[in-house]
């Protein structure tokens, strides 16, 4: 065991813990965010998809000690009230069906977007591949990445539009 | 609100409780009144949902219908809220937790919960709107005709009084109930929520992780388990030495627990508890097991590949008989052979098994993600030696079901671990769990024969296969020939004489429903087998199929099973239409078109696959659907799409394999569903139908691996005949 200081969702954090202990467990089963999911175990499915530092990773392949003083977001951190973009679509294009797996295809189309504001189909297959859906809903997943990414342009252009006048 | 037994007997006396109206949803017609005065309950009671008015004018309608994804939630609150003629947010769907007294039915599956609700829905909601006109009329000494309702509020035409429920709730209540066969309901074409796509009212928790799953439950001083089970089905720990397990951190104890038969079919093992889930899958791989592997150990997918080949050329159970196809066979102009064959599947649910039990003296609570809280609280209270009515059971929202979440082992299992331990437990199947100890889909052969007349008309169909059928793993004894026949049963085109036959073939491998369950093999090899024998005809696949839809004249629907051959034909001719069937495609490209019944409902679908060498893509899917009346037609594209890629994923990809009597394929590196970069764009179009709603859960998929199949073929003149497909260098 060994004490671990992380920052989750901007708040400080503080447990003993086996350092060996991947991230996602320590998420579900230590501090009780249980909106990353466990699927397999091996990074193969994407469910316990979560952002160190902004950049997507599998929590499930992560051990709690590697993580230093990046910043871990969740999917409870992305927003609160169901407002970022990302989640907004995923709403307004109604992906979903079981759910289990939307919050890691979720934390994985906003690590897309914050770095590729606005993807090609190709560069939404390379961010998305590693997310499973066996619920099949990958077309509205697609559809709702294009959603986002053109609210945040149209978001992005209006700001810029303010700021010339 | 939770309805236990003694919370609605006192009811009654508890002020502001509102109005209670018992429902009978899997009957003809809800019964009679259950209302804050007069708690007495038939007995047995045939209710098995609940309407609660409060006098906030909320609506609660209580239902154990499990929501898996299918928008149950949204649909029956629609139905609801439609007749009883308030706003769709007037109306919660809560889940009934379990109570056998208060209802008697629980389960969720089978593509049932709309179709069978529909209208008992329908006529509740209108009662609940004609007590309000009728405690209004009574309030306002006004005749009921000059009363209308309109969101949940109840006007008078000649004069400025109106009333919500909420405050007609109290006079509501002490009225007769009317006859809920005779109440008046809406003419359709004044529906407002009906037949309107409307977002479903679980997806906001399920973009935020506040959504509770069952593995999301986190009880007080909750333990979490696993169990290692024997590999080889049927095996069982000969000897185990739990020392280096015990020494792991967080583990708090290891004891075996034995296999359980008869309705649970659970492995037994060796239990490990920890204070956490990872401390518990370390404690398992630490655990030195030395395995008893049984029987079972023999079993290879080699020997029943063979046993299912060997099995179709043995004479069957005759399933149907028209007319005499040996003669035709012997001598029609054309003649057809085909052998197809489908391997073992696993449901790979996203969320892996897991239940919480809390297991006290006398009684027990159980957070489950099921399909069957009935089932689950039997098996709990069996295990536990309680009475049913001492175990609750709160249904959870679960990541997939497809038949997977029927089953009542892991609830079996947790309870054995929750007896031992007395405190709250987790228990958590690994994927590896999940994938190795499934109940899955049957294998299967078919073996088909037909022939074509010189003029390209079909005049013999002979059908004849084999799986390793679900009813024999549950009941050793039973013949399952026409539980495994359906669909093939039914094949609906018009040829004079056809013939199908089954033989059960033997395994240890547990089985179950499996999404579509039958139809899964069986549409595939009739659709599959027309289309052979259109090629041979030299006949235009959608041509050949449409001029074999025939309704006869004196044609009547005898059970839910028999296909009107006119409404298959109507989407096989949408599907066609709107894919640009019969329009040219450059070389490499072929399309294919499918069409089938289930459940209910039709569908026909058709795909537009590439094939470069021995490899293909699928371009995109076309999809028609007549499922009936339209509840929420957002869920019902939504089903479409979903079915269609879990179908496309067995139909190209996975496949379980067995070696010594164990499942070969351990996690999603060895079964592997469909990815976003494999998935085509679907595109789903709807027949407005004024037939009684079909299931959706599962009948797009039966058709979407014969449509590609017969688009690969179109391609290139290769025929797949053995899922998951693989095409040969040519």
């Amino acid at each position: 065991m060994s004490t671990i200081q992380l920052i989750i969702n901007n708040s400080p954090h503080q447990i003993d813990v086996d350092p060996y202990m991947p991230l996602l467990w320590v998420l579900r089963d230590k501090l009780n965010l249980t909106g990353t999911k466990y699927g397999c175990g091996l990074g193969l499915c994407g469910a316990c998809t979560v952002h160190l530092d902004g950049v997507a990773v599998r929590s499930c392949q992560t051990a709690v000690s590697s993580v230093g003083t990046k910043k871990i977001t969740t999917i409870e951190g992305l927003s609160t009230d169901n407002s970022h973009p990302v989640q907004l679509a995923w709403i307004a294009e109604q992906v979903p069906q079981c759910g289990y797996c939307q919050c890691g295809q979720i934390m994985s189309a906003a690590a897309l977007l914050s770095k590729t504001p606005h993807p090609t189909d190709d560069q939404i297959d390379s961010a998305m591949v590693g997310n499973l859906c066996r619920c099949g809903m990958y077309q509205r997943i697609r559809r709702a990445i294009y959603r986002a990414s053109a609210a945040q342009g149209s978001r992005s252009a209006g700001h810029a539009a303010q700021k010339g006048a | 609100m939770t309805i236990s037994r003694r919370a609605f007997v006192v009811n009654g006396a508890v002020a502001g409780a509102g109005l209670f109206i018992g429902v009978q949803l899997s009957g003809p017609l809800l019964h009679a009144q259950e209302d804050s005065r007069a708690p007495k309950r038939p007995n047995p009671n045939p209710f098995d949902a609940w309407i609660h008015i409060k006098r906030s004018g909320q609506i609660s309608l209580i239902v154990a219908k499990s929501e898996m994804g299918q928008g149950i939630k949204t649909g029956l609150a629609m139905i609801l809220a439609e007749e009883a003629c308030v706003d769709l947010n007037a109306v919660v769907v809560e889940q009934a937790e379990t109570s056998p007294d208060i209802y008697p039915d629980l389960g969720t599956g089978g593509s049932s919960s709309t179709r069978e609700q529909y209208t008992p829905l329908r006529r509740a909601g209108a009662t609940v709107r004609e007590l309000m006109i009728t405690a209004a009329a009574a309030k306002w000494s006004v005749p009921k005709a000059e009363c209308s309702v309109k969101k949940g509020v109840v006007y008078h035409a000649k004069s400025p009084h109106k009333a919500t429920y909420g405050e007609l709730v109290e006079a509501a209540a002490k009225l007769p109930l009317p006859d809920p066969g005779k109440v008046e309901l809406k003419d359709e074409s004044e529906f407002e929520l009906i037949g309107h796509a409307t977002p479903r009212v679980d997806i906001p928790a399920k973009v935020n992780g506040s959504a509770q799953f069952g593995i999301d439950v986190r009880v007080p001083d909750m333990l979490f388990a696993t169990v290692a089970r024997c590999p080889t089905f049927g095996g069982k720990p000969a000897h185990f030495d739990a020392a280096k397990a015990k020494a792991v951190a967080g583990v708090r104890d290891v004891f075996e627990i034995p296999p359980l038969g008869a309705d649970m079919f659970t492995a037994g093992g060796v239990v490990v508890v920890a204070d956490s889930t990872w401390s518990a899958m370390n404690g398992r791989e630490a655990l030195e097991i030395t395995w008893d592997h049984g029987a079972a150990v023999s079993e290879s997918s080699d020997g029943l590949r063979a046993a299912l080949r060997e099995a179709v050329q043995r004479p069957g159970t005759r399933v149907r008989n028209d007319g005499d196809v040996d003669p035709v066979l012997s001598n029609g102009a054309k003649k057809v052979e085909a052998l197809y064959e489908f391997p073992l599947l696993a449901h790979a649910t996203m969320e892996p098994m897991n239940i919480t039990i809390h297991a006290r003296a006398g009684d027990a609570e159980v957070w489950a993600p099921t399909q069957s809280p009935d089932w689950v609280q039997g098996t709990v209270a069996h295990v536990l030696g309680l009475k049913p009515d001492k175990v609750i059971v709160h249904t959870t929202y679960m990541g997939g079901g497809f038949g997977r979440r029927y089953m009542a082992d892991f609830p079996a299992e947790a309870a054995q671990i929750a007896r031992v331990l007395g405190k709250p437990v987790q228990l958590v199947w690994s994927r590896e769990d999940d994938m190795t100890h499934d109940f899955y889909r049957p294998a299967a052969c078919h073996y088909m024969r037909g022939a074509v007349d010189a003029s390209g008309r079909p005049v013999a169909w002979f059908h004849t296969f084999s799986s390793t059928a679900i009813a024999t793993w549950w009941h050793p004894q039973e013949s399952p020939a026409n539980d495994e026949s359906g669909g093939a049963r039914q094949m609906p085109y018009a040829i004079p004489n056809v013939r199908l036959e089954y033989n059960p073939s033997v395994s240890a491998v547990p089985r179950a429903w499996w999404r579509s369950v039958e139809h899964s093999f069986n549409g595939f090899a009739v659709e599959s087998f027309i289309d052979e024998l259109a090629a041979a005809a030299g006949k235009d696949p959608y041509e050949f199929r449409r001029t074999l839809l025939v309704k006869p004249a004196n044609w009547k629907l005898k059970d839910e099973e028999d296909v009107d051959p006119a409404r298959l034909r109507g989407v096989l001719e949408l599907a066609a239409e709107k894919s640009g069937w019969g329009k040219p495609l450059p070389k490499g490209k072929g399309r294919g078109i499918a069409s089938y019944h289930s459940f209910g409902s039709y569908f026909a679908e058709v795909a537009e696959v590439t094939v470069k060498g021995t490899d293909f893509t699928i371009d995109r899917i076309v999809a028609a659907v007549d499922c009936g009346k339209i509840v929420n037609p957002e869920s019902v594209r939504s089903q479409t799409e979903g079915a269609i890629i879990y179908g496309l994923s067995a139909a190209v990809k996975n496949e379980i394999t067995i070696k010594n009597g164990a499942v070969e394929q351990t996690n999603f590196d060895g079964y592997d569903p469909l990815r976003i970069n494999e998935a085509p764009p679907i595109e789903v179009h709807l027949v407005v139908s004024k037939e009684e709603p079909g299931g959706m859960g599962e009948p797009a998929l039966p058709p979407a691996a014969p449509a590609v199949a017969n688009a690969i073929f179109a391609a290139c003149g290769q025929r797949p005949r053995r899922m998951p497909f693989q095409l040969k260098t040519t």
